[in-house]
């Protein structure tokens, strides 16, 4: 095979990888949006704050420290424990429910009712509060996530795909983190979708999204499906955040990650799990080959633009996005 | 209808009075009671406050931001005023909302199945229901596992109503079940409705527009106008009131008028003051 095309394999394959965590964040914003029709800006700060708390938990850090020591005057930093990454998961999974509860009981309960866009506005506050109030409780600096996924190129699969190429190529290289990454957004995606179609209170998350008064009068409790949604987004943001953070480090940047999703969305359409999946595919590889095959046309840099311009194009001809629910007229 | 009359009072609303908004005054005190197992009928023109007299019994009236300001609302004794619909479908009572509310994106079935969110009897009783309410509703059997926002507007209605009575109820609120059908379907609709009461032992509070149909199969009813109960009474003494038939039925002694002139009629004559 001449080495062009198995470059652009390799490129597609590495695109299909990064695409994997762009459908991760995009899930998130998905559920939300569905259930509830907001568009939780916040969604991104969550996959942040869930990594540092991640971190957090797994060295024993003490929560607050800086605080805690300019008003008391004691020197804590660590609580000197180191908790296998499997319960730091866990416990860090609790606190994203235990987010979930606040947010429900503090913002969303006030808010019912009113237009969506005060709502999208409160996700936007909820976003800077979010922001410092992370910082201030895990401490702003560059933080190392490992929960033990193996990182780097895989040996193995350089050798066995070595043959395909002649003398200059070396086979495919593809990272193993990707790889994981891969497996678990899969499983994440398949008990998403059991969840949601195949039990009570799946069912009862998607009679919310359809008819919210409806759902009320037929018993179901609006403010219990919202927190169960915020958790259930909350656990999709801290496996993004796992996955982002082991990739390229906890810190500021993690955030913005959220901004990736949004053309995601306009390409799965918002309303879509498997849209967000195929979207971020999408995204990802299109991505990756545009920079490949046109960037050293037009000097390069085209990652930064071309997924908006893809979502753009996206808008104007098919404005639900490629799976987005159709809007029901009957006539 | 003597033995109805004796029957326990269910439902007793005293006297409410109900804002929107904290400033649109909407009902002016209403009161009305609901035997057990018996047909209540609320009708009365647009805007005569009939949704939100069920509203405010079922309580999804605070997501609409209105209130209960004055009056009580009692189930079996017990005030519910201040209960969340939840809590309102597990005591038995629920509303069907008016204009059929169907999650359109769920099949039939799972609209069904909502229903019996609240249940907490297991699986073999939800299934027993379910088969209740396909036995009912044999049209919904046919078309269980298509979307429920392709279904026509006679089968909305019937699955809002099906959904409904996966709850397990003891009353329903029925919210305009005749709304926006073909004359035929409402006549099916109410039919169902009977059955249900008398072979069920459901319990109904429907509000309708439609009088003639309303009238014919309930078996007591309560006329609002403008957030005010006007008249009351049985069902047949309701029919033979020469002002009920001049004003809702459409027909007077010199027989049946043109639609113009009765609204211009109504106008000018007060009446019951």
């Amino acid at each position: 095979m001449p080495d062009q095309l198995l470059f652009a394999i390799e490129v597609t394959l590495n695109g299909l990888m990064a695409g994997v965590l762009y459908s991760l964040v995009a899930l998130g914003f998905v559920l939300i949006f569905k259930a509830s029709g907001v568009f939780n800006y916040a969604q991104g700060v969550m996959a942040l704050f869930a990594a540092m708390t991640l971190v957090g938990i797994q060295k024993g850090q003490v929560p607050f420290s800086h605080l805690i020591n300019s008003i008391l005057g004691t020197d804590l930093h660590y609580f000197g424990w180191h908790i296998p990454a499997l319960i730091a998961i866990v416990l860090t999974a609790g606190v994203m429910v235990l987010f979930a509860w606040i947010v429900e009981r503090f913002v969303l309960k006030h808010l019912v009712n009113q237009p969506d866009i005060i709502l999208f506005m409160a996700t936007i506050g909820l976003t800077y509060f979010m922001e410092g109030f992370g910082d201030l409780m895990w401490g702003p600096d560059l933080k190392k996530l490992d929960v033990g996924l193996a990182q780097g190129g895989s040996l193995w699969i350089e050798e066995h795909t070595a043959f395909l190429g002649g003398d200059g190529f070396y086979g495919f290289f593809i990272d193993k983190l990707d790889i994981a990454a891969t497996v678990v957004a899969a499983l994440l995606v398949t008990a998403l979708i059991m969840f949601s179609q195949y039990t009570k209170q799946g069912r009862a998350m998607r009679a919310v999204a359809d008819d919210h008064q409806a759902a009320l009068s037929v018993g179901i409790s609006l403010r219990f499906i919202w927190v169960l949604v915020w958790s259930v987004a909350g656990f999709v943001a801290l496996v993004a955040g796992i996955m982002w953070g082991a990739k390229s480090g906890v810190q500021f940047s993690l955030s913005l990650i959220a901004l990736k999703a949004l053309p995601v969305l306009m390409l799965g359409g918002f309303t879509s799990i498997p849209g967000a999946i195929v979207g971020g595919l999408i995204i990802g590889v299109g991505e990756k080959l545009f920079e490949f095959s046109v960037g050293p046309l037009i000097g390069g840099a085209t990652e930064n633009w071309f997924a908006y311009v893809l979502a753009l194009l996206f808008l104007v001809f098919r404005p639900q996005g490629l799976f987005g629910e159709k809007i029901i007229e009957r006539v | 209808m003597s033995e109805t009359a004796k029957a326990q009072t269910l439902l007793e609303v005293n006297n409410i009075e109900v804002i929107y908004n904290h400033v649109i005054l909407v009902l002016k005190g209403v009161s009305l009671k609901v035997p057990k197992g018996g047909i209540t009928a609320l009708l009365g023109g647009n805007g005569a406050g009939k949704s939100t007299t069920l509203k405010s019994i079922s309580n999804l009236l605070r997501s609409e931001r209105g209130e209960v300001t004055k009056g009580t609302i009692q189930y079996r004794g017990e005030d519910i005023s201040t209960l969340s619909p939840a809590a309102l479908v597990r005591r038995g009572v629920i509303q069907v909302m008016e204009g059929r509310h169907c999650f359109e994106h769920l099949t039939v079935e799972e609209n069904l199945m909502t229903g019996a969110y609240t249940r907490g009897d297991g699986r073999g009783a939800v299934d027993t229901d379910l088969q209740m309410v396909y036995d009912y509703f044999p049209r919904l059997k046919e078309r269980r596992k298509s979307q429920a926002g392709y279904t026509s507007g006679g089968e909305q209605q019937m699955i809002a109503i099906g959904r409904a009575l996966m709850s397990k109820p003891e009353t329903i609120l029925l919210d305009e079940p005749s709304m926006g059908l073909a004359p035929q379907l409402v006549e099916e609709i109410f039919a169902i409705v009977k059955n249900l009461n008398e072979k069920e032992g459901a319990t109904f509070l429907l509000a309708e527009q439609n009088t003639n149909v309303a009238l014919r199969f309930a078996h007591y009813g309560y006329i609002l106008e403008s957030g005010r109960v006007v008249m009351d009474g049985p069902a047949a003494d309701l029919r033979e009131n020469p002002d009920v038939k001049e004003f809702y039925l459409g027909m007077s002694d010199e027989g049946r008028k043109s639609f113009r002139d009765v609204r211009s009629y109504r106008r000018r004559k007060r009446w019951l003051a």
